[in-house]
């Protein structure tokens, strides 16, 4: 038999004065199962809480039904009080009489009719709740950062510097990223590789990190606090332990004409490579498209000329599986493939490039040693057209439908560098509009066009033909003057939009974490919570998020380092009971939950259940974690056979609210 | 249609614990007035609520139930309300198919800031539903008042 | 049709394939059939039966013969494979345990239709051309075939086989069917029009829950309805309301999974046009969310487990037809 107390709380007059609060106790003394109904001033008080803790014990109370502000303000405070005195706390039901009654409404019969029903709602289902504990669950002091870009070593750094272990995965041959390839960073024109790569050898140095470069996320299994994550090691056909990064095999290999991806297929590439000289880890590895002794087994003089020993022909991929505690994805960014956007030529004019690729040919380290000269003919260049928002705020399928961000600034940075070390080269730059927030980064654009005398026009091109003389042809309109404009140009580089990378999209799944349609991790809360992605655990660093530049990257990865090491601190973690469970004997194993949930907290296992005609039978059924079951109710609703339900917010406890309003 | 007067239909609004609810407590904290015949059942996200909670309140005699999320995108378990935005469109159409008047039932997206929005919904409904008068097309007549 | 279906049947458990068919057994009267598993070619010889009224779709009875030793034979008219794939993509048929043979489907012929010409003391029924000659006690009788045609065939969808191991017969196409006119007559009807029509068909509801039992989206180990603890377990046929809630329920429990074998109006003992439910749910998804066809394939999301941001939203109900 239950034994349910009621505390109904005058709230000063803020429930008084509209609402009879000794009528109220006094209706709700009659309900069945109640068999204490008290009013007090301040129920939220030392001593309005004393008198429920009273009440509980002296009573034997098996629940309690507070009637006082919102839950949102006081549950809480009323939950620990219950808790104090023996009562688990998950047996206290809140009417909110304050905010949703006696605020709204002025007439005292009419409000205190309905704080009685509101107070009838919440001992009807108060009847039906059970005691909860709270599980908890261990964490595993480990992190994983997947993706070695600036935004992967950051946090990395970070997690590192708080004393935990952690491990980045990178797929290229080296950390470094996209800003490895970058010349010049905006708005202070420092070199991105002067301040990038003590980083990178930061990393590489610190015991507290493992790189796993030339790697994979091969599967992730688990939950928050406890992921394990199985990395696959590709085969580089070069002994890590052994390789000191001499680079004499890069040298002698015969085969020397692969296209080099870090200068962007500007120049060649020998078959074993090293992609540039601060690569961490300096090891050299042999890409297998390429190799003679791979291809035909003939050659061998890498290994030949090794002195280490390194090279090992019959590597294979190998697996290594990890616990972590928590994950963060840095997947970073690619520039689009521009192979569609005929109008500029860029797939058949060596001269019209993307600026990424204008990086590299600036960059001292690139294929001109820093020179910037024509691809074509190796001729400098007296007039650039840059063209703005090439495929980004674009509504067709070409593109992408977002703002790149960073494209505004980073041809800002272009223009610059070229008209200072080339003043006699005339600079246009074609845009939409010019986006410039962001500290110092209006003044840094108005440098360009003030101060560097950049042509910037508001308008698109429209076609870029190259003609027989070498020159390339830029039309274009200016939307200012309404003009018809041709520029003869000798180069033409493209602001490609930005995308995030093509492996983000299956990790998402194995990770269970929302993207949007763009491809973007989709963070928990789009203010509130920037760096977690709605899958406990799993915090977000970086461009996989959106486009970011580099101080907004380095910014986004401490703060998921920041998050990453709070839930690291903790030896478990106390999961909300408010979850989802499923009733075995009900379940159809249909999978309409499993596809509803946002959190992947569902399974399904074949079990084996002893039928009511006494045979056995094996069914599948499925199963909620729940320390990674977030207590949506999502599943709850898709489950046709009502095998799903919620703890907390029940089935029956909701009909019952319902039948107490209705009645 | 006769319009009684005196009627004072039961209405239940289903809101959910983050946008919604808070929306609602808002209204409070600003004094902005709304019937009382509104009562607010809180689930944890609009997606918690199951068209039989929608049905069992028309059939124990409610007049009106309206659904409360918080704004698509919004939503504190990130696709909570898209699968609510589905599931009760098809429910409220095959509602007005069976012939239940359209006014009965409403859903709405009130976000924790939108108090204002939350009283003037509620009023605006309550008027609905008491213009239709009491629920007669979809009830169970053993639950009938006495 | 039937000689060829026994002779590949016997062939199959001759040689080991199968243990056991799933077919329809001869009942008392011509027009009479019964799904049921046959072991021997004795049994199939004696009893196996296909002919214009075997109309049952045997695909739900595969859930449990699936997971019993050995492999069956089930013989699946297209409108079932349709049924049978919603029903391997719910994890609840174990399709290696299963050997499908597809035959052709309808038109199959419905006698309570023919009963209705008056006709009666039926003993046997035979086809020519476009007319059914009927064999009674008083003599013979004859009505054009398409009067008796069963209502789910008269608006079939699909004459194409989406999952099978082997066809008698020749494969058909997806049809161009008019099943939702009706939906949309009742949808260009007033509200109290509507709400009259569905009083007068469910109130003839007396709960028997053949609908339910027949349906092979219908599959919970444990029906809410049946289920103490869901609050809506209650039976008795006392009140219209009980009605409308468990068809409103069932319909919306299959919506998105419904193939629309019209399994429930067919066996519909009061005659209640049950397929209209599903039906509205059918036309509602494939206007709003994107044609939609539950079991024509094994990768296509349920749209009610899917969602995309810009759906329309419910006013979207207020917005069109008629009050």
């Amino acid at each position: 038999m239950q034994r349910i107390g009621v505390f109904v709380c005058h709230c000063g007059t803020n429930i008084a004065a509209t609402v009879d609060v000794k009528a109220v106790a006094e209706a709700l003394a009659n309900e069945p199962g109640v068999i204490v109904s008290q009013d007090y001033q301040y129920m939220c008080s030392e001593s309005g809480q004393d008198l429920v803790k009273a009440a509980i014990k002296e009573h034997n109370l098996t629940g309690v039904v507070v009637c006082s502000c919102s839950p949102r303000m006081h549950e809480n405070t009323f939950r620990k009080a219950a808790a104090a005195a023996g009562l688990n706390p998950y047996l206290v039901e809140i009417a909110n009489i304050r905010e949703q009654c006696s605020w709204i409404h002025k007439e005292i019969a009419s409000a205190t009719e309905k704080a009685i029903v509101l107070g009838k709602a919440a001992v009807a289902k108060v009847h039906l709740n059970t005691p909860l504990t709270a599980g908890e669950s261990p964490v595993v002091k480990r992190a994983l950062v997947i993706g070695g870009g600036i935004a992967g070593i950051q946090t990395a750094l970070d997690i590192a510097e708080a004393g935990f272990e952690v491990d980045i995965v990178e797929k290229e041959p080296t950390i470094g990223g996209k800003m490895a390839q970058i010349d010049k960073t905006f708005p202070t024109l420092d070199c991105a590789a002067c301040i990038l790569t003590p980083k990178m050898v930061e990393a590489a140095q610190n015991e507290k990190i493992t790189i796993h470069s030339f790697s994979e996320i091969a599967d992730v299994k688990g939950f928050v606090g406890n992921f394990t994550v199985t990395i696959k090691k590709k085969a580089r056909f070069v002994d890590e332990t052994k390789c000191t990064g001499c680079g004499l095999c890069t040298e002698k290999c015969p085969m020397k004409k692969v296209p080099n991806e870090f200068n962007m297929g500007l120049d060649n590439r020998t078959a074993v490579y090293i992609p540039f000289a601060q690569a961490v880890p300096k090891v050299a590895t042999i890409d297998p498209n390429y190799c003679l002794m791979l291809k035909n087994g003939k050659c061998g003089v890498c290994s030949k000329v090794c002195s280490v020993g390194a090279i090992d022909y019959k590597q294979t991929d190998r697996f290594v599986e990890q616990k972590y505690g928590a994950i963060v994805v840095a997947t970073g960014f690619n520039p689009i493939k521009l192979d569609k956007y005929d109008e500029f030529a860029y797939s058949w004019c060596p001269d019209v490039v993307t600026s990424l690729e204008l990086e590299r040919l600036m960059n001292a380290a690139g294929p001109n040693g820093g020179t910037l000269l024509r691809p074509s003919d190796k001729k400098h260049p007296h007039t650039i057209v840059f063209v703005q928002c090439v495929g980004s705020r674009c509504d067709d399928e070409k593109g992408k439908p977002y703002c790149s961000k960073i494209c505004c600034m980073y041809t800002a940075k272009h223009a610059m560098l070229i008209r200072e070390k080339y003043p006699d080269t005339e600079v246009y730059v074609f845009y939409i509009d010019v986006r410039t927030p962001g500290k110092n980064f209006d003044e840094f654009y108005r440098r360009a066009v003030e101060q560097y005398g950049v042509h910037y026009i508001k308008g698109m091109v429209g076609k870029v033909s190259p003609k027989a003389d070498g020159k390339i042809d830029v039309q274009a309109s200016d939307l200012l003057s309404n003009e018809q404009l041709h520029i003869d140009a000798d180069m033409v580089v493209l602001a490609a939009a930005i995308e995030p990378d093509k492996t983000a999209r299956p990790l998402a799944t194995m990770l269970t974490t929302q993207m949007d349609t763009n491809d973007f991790f989709t963070e928990a809360h789009p203010k509130l919570r920037p760096v977690e992605s709605a899958t406990a655990g799993i915090f977000l660093s970086g461009a996989c998020q959106g486009p970011k530049d580099i101080p907004e990257t380095v910014a986004q990865a401490s703060a998921a380092a920041a998050k990453a090491i709070g839930l690291l601190c903790k030896n478990s973690i106390t999961c909300n009971p408010c979850v989802a469970h499923s009733d075995e004997m009900m379940c159809n194993g249909c999978s309409s939950c499993e596809k509803v949930c946002p959190y992947g907290a569902i399974t399904y296992q074949d079990k084996e259940f002893r039928m009511p005609d006494r045979t056995t039978a094996i069914r599948r059924v499925a199963s909620v974690n729940p320390a990674v079951c977030q207590g949506c109710g999502a599943c709850t609703v898709a489950c046709p056979s009502g095998a799903m339900d919620l703890n907390g917010f029940s089935n029956s406890q909701i009909m019952s609210e319902v039948d107490a309003i209705c009645k | 249609m006769q319009v009684n007067e005196n009627f004072e239909p039961v209405i239940v609004a289903f809101c959910c614990n983050w946008c919604s609810y808070a929306g609602a407590d808002l209204s409070g904290t600003n004094r902005l007035n709304y019937p009382t015949n509104v009562k607010i059942i809180r689930v944890p996200c609009s997606c918690r609520v199951n068209p039989m909670f929608i049905l069992r309140a028309f059939q124990k005699g409610a007049d009106g139930v309206i659904i409360c999320g918080c704004h698509p995108g919004d939503c504190h378990y990130t696709s909570g309300n898209y699968f609510t935005r589905r599931r009760i469109t098809l429910l409220y159409s095959m509602l007005d198919f069976l012939g239940i008047e359209r006014n009965r039932t409403r859903l709405e997206w009130v976000s924790a800031a939108e108090g204002a929005k939350f009283a003037a919904v509620m009023n605006q409904f309550t008027e609905d539903v008491r213009k239709l008068g009491p629920n007669r097309r979809l009830e169970d007549l053993r639950c009938r008042k006495q | 049709m039937q000689e060829a279906m026994i002779k590949r049947a016997k062939e199959l458990l001759a040689d080991g394939t199968v243990n056991r068919v799933l077919g329809w057994k001869k009942g008392e009267f011509a027009y009479d059939s019964t799904p049921s598993v046959f072991e021997t070619a004795e049994e199939l010889e004696r009893d196996f039966v296909c002919n214009d009224f075997t109309q049952a779709n045997l695909s739900k009875y595969l859930i449990k013969e699936s997971r019993k030793e050995g492999k069956i034979l089930a013989f699946l008219k297209p409108c079932d494979t349709y049924s049978f794939n919603q029903l391997l993509n719910e994890h609840r048929i174990i399709r290696e345990n299963v050997y499908v043979i597809g035959i052709p489907g309808g038109p199959k012929l419905d006698v309570e239709k023919i009963k209705a010409k008056g006709i009666s003391g039926i003993t046997g029924i035979s086809k020519d051309n476009f007319t059914i000659k009927i064999e009674t006690l008083y003599g013979t009788e004859s009505m054009p075939f398409y009067e008796a045609i069963s209502e789910k065939c008269s608006n079939c969808k699909s004459k194409k086989h989406v999952e099978y191991d082997e066809l008698v017969g020749d494969e058909g196409d997806i049809l161009n069917s008019k099943r939702f006119d009706m939906v949309e007559k009742l949808e260009n009807m007033t509200s109290q029009e509507r709400f009259d029509f569905w009083q007068g068909e469910l109130s003839k509801c007396i709960r028997c829950n053949a609908c339910r039992n027949v349906c092979p989206a219908c599959t919970c180990e444990n029906c809410v309805f049946d289920n103490p603890k869901s609050g809506i377990d209650q039976k008795a046929a006392a009140d219209c309301f009980e009605e409308k809630m468990f068809h409103i329920i069932r319909a919306f429990h299959v919506a998105g999974r419904c193939t629309d074998c019209g399994e429930c109006t067919r066996v519909c003992p009061q005659n209640i046009p049950l397929h209209l439910l599903n039906r509205k749910f059918i036309k509602d998804i494939n206007s709003l969310y994107g044609e939609f066809q539950a079991g024509a394939d094994r990768t296509t999301k349920c749209p009610l487990t899917d969602y995309d941001v810009n759906d329309c939203e419910p006013s979207i109900v207020h917005e069109r037809g008629v009050e």
